[in-house]
């Protein structure tokens, strides 16, 4: 039987997000896909889904939600204090849920993205392979107050106790693991110091294209022509700032590529706030 | 005899192949070659394989757990200059207006360059352009032959929002924004063509490697032609180069 998630509050860049669109970077197709991987993949893994499936991403501003059917759903990444139909529940850890029920969730002290992952994933239309929510290749980019998201109801399956340490949350490591970029060599040896060495600070100019860092490290480093690009990379504007390229960033680009990111630190920065500070740690690939 | 490629790790998952730093034709074709070789050898291990100007980005579903070997895996498909892409390269005729009642930045622009819009119009028709890859925007092709007497230095504010089609020049490069788009290029002409369709396999009807001429038309016709495109039946004239 199918259901509905109805959407009362729409929170802020709220959005349904799958790992991704995979294969389409060819026709200049963003890959997108969630900003805290693990975080989705969490979601999805606790109520008994592949990782892949479909999950609802919410921005610093959660959404208010009702269930139309009965299912099991799972709330992980930034943290915060669920409540369904005005009754505590927990994070990481299944959730049932009956018909009619209205989940908020308050008290977001942590984080950026938080995930609603739902039994059977959310069975909104695929877009070239992915339901990972686009400007120009889905219908719309972010799900808006009265809005339905379909799901298949479910009335099987035990409420589990277990549930995931809050070691789960992606967002406190201070240190992103990265590797030498594609133009990392041509930096000067005192900018690679600076880029080892100091701390730097989240800027408030973000969103699931790009993070910039705030600061400046002067270079004279020559435009290049454009390349390819992908989340995680940073890049190194002429004007001195780091971009971090983030899930929708575009395939291509033209700014020096100074550092990579490991997955893992992907799903770091995305968790971090405005003012928080982060440090560089160069690992080797080979 | 020395490789021309050059292997870096770019991610966890994720090699670049970088040849020779130029924008040439010659250069783009061996790429595409070099990427056609890895897409059917590696079919099953790759998500896929990125081309620009001057390097190929492999992007593997796994891991990469041992940099070398996959190198030498790929360095034995590495393909010579004189090797031309397998599938078919086409050329596509592409109608484009210039017409002031259509596209009014057009008179700006021929008055930057100092030329009439005649002039304008057929130095940009002239060239055979190509497509050296699409990036940016779904569907944005970069294309490369502009008439250097054309060039024209990126504007300094951009333009909030140019439409779905427009033609415009950058620097050294000529371009069609396929939707609508922030563009800090000048605007001179507008395409009827839809260049990027979500509900299409694949989306895009032209390939890294195909060739364009741009063809004048007028607003009677733009506007046929849009109709058509609109409704999702207007294929662009091609032929196989």
């Amino acid at each position: 039987m199918s259901g509905m998630m109805h959407i009362r509050t729409a929170g802020m860049y709220t959005s349904i997000q799958d790992l991704g669109r995979f294969g389409y970077a060819r026709y200049g197709v963003p890959r997108s896909g969630a900003m805290d991987q693990a975080a989705a993949k969490w979601a999805n893994l606790l109520v008994g889904n592949t990782a892949t499936l479909a999950v609802l991403e919410w921005t610093m501003l959660p959404p208010v939600v009702q269930f139309s059917e009965p299912t099991m759903i799972a709330i992980t990444g930034a943290v915060c204090t669920p409540y369904l139909d005005g009754v505590l529940c927990a994070m990481n850890q299944r959730i049932r849920v009956q018909k009619g029920s209205v989940l908020r969730l308050k008290n977001v002290i942590k984080g950026v993205y938080g995930y609603i992952g739902i039994h059977g994933g959310f069975d909104v239309p695929m877009c070239l392979q992915s339901r990972s929510f686009y400007k120009g290749i889905t219908t719309t980019h972010v799900v808006s107050k009265g809005n339905q998201l379909p799901y298949t109801a479910y009335t099987e399956g035990q409420a589990a106790f277990a549930k995931l340490s809050s070691v789960c949350f992606s967002g406190d490591i201070a240190v992103l693991d990265c590797y030498q970029g594609i133009e990392y060599d041509l930096l000067p040896a005192a900018l690679q110091t600076q880029l080892k060495h100091d701390t730097f600070v989240i800027s408030d100019k973000r969103d699931r294209m790009a993070i910039q860092i705030e600061g400046e490290l002067r270079n004279t480093l020559p435009s290049m022509i454009s390349a390819p690009v992908l989340s995680g990379t940073v890049q190194l504007t002429p004007s001195g700032t780091l971009l971090v390229l983030m899930r929708d960033c575009q395939t291509t680009g033209g700014y020096p590529r100074v550092l990579q990111l490991s997955t893992q630190a992907m799903n770091v920065i995305a968790q971090k706030r405005t003012g928080m500070t982060i440090r560089f740690r160069i690992q080797t690939l080979v | 005899m020395k490789s021309v490629f050059e292997y870096i790790p770019y991610a966890e998952d994720a090699i670049l192949i970088r040849t020779t730093d130029k924008i040439m034709p010659f250069i783009c074709y061996q790429l595409l070659a070099y990427k056609q070789v890895i897409e059917e050898k590696y079919a099953k291990a790759i998500i896929e394989v990125v081309q620009s100007y001057n390097s190929l980005l492999v992007v593997y579903k796994c891991v990469i757990e041992d940099f070398y070997t996959i190198v030498s895996a790929l360095q034995s498909l590495e393909v010579s200059l004189s090797v031309m892409p397998t599938t078919a390269r086409r050329l596509w005729e592409i109608p484009v207006c210039y017409e002031k009642e259509l596209v009014p930045e057009i008179e700006a622009f021929a008055m930057l360059k100092s030329m009439t819009i005649s002039e304008v119009v057929a130095l940009h028709t002239a060239p055979l352009y190509t497509v050296y890859f699409i990036g940016f925007l779904p569907g944005f092709m970069y294309l490369g032959g502009l008439d250097a007497a054309l060039a024209t230095p990126r504007k300094a504010t951009p333009n909030l929002q140019v439409p779905k089609g427009s033609v415009a020049i950058g620097g050294q490069q000529t371009g069609i924004y396929p939707s609508p788009s922030p563009a800090g290029w000048h605007v001179m002409g507008r395409s009827p063509v839809t260049f990027f369709e979500v509900a299409n396999e694949p989306p895009c009807f032209v390939q890294s490697g195909d060739q364009i001429q741009l063809v004048s038309i007028n607003e009677q016709q733009y506007h046929a032609i849009h109709q058509l495109a609109a409704a999702g039946v207007y294929v662009p004239k091609s032929t196989v180069i």
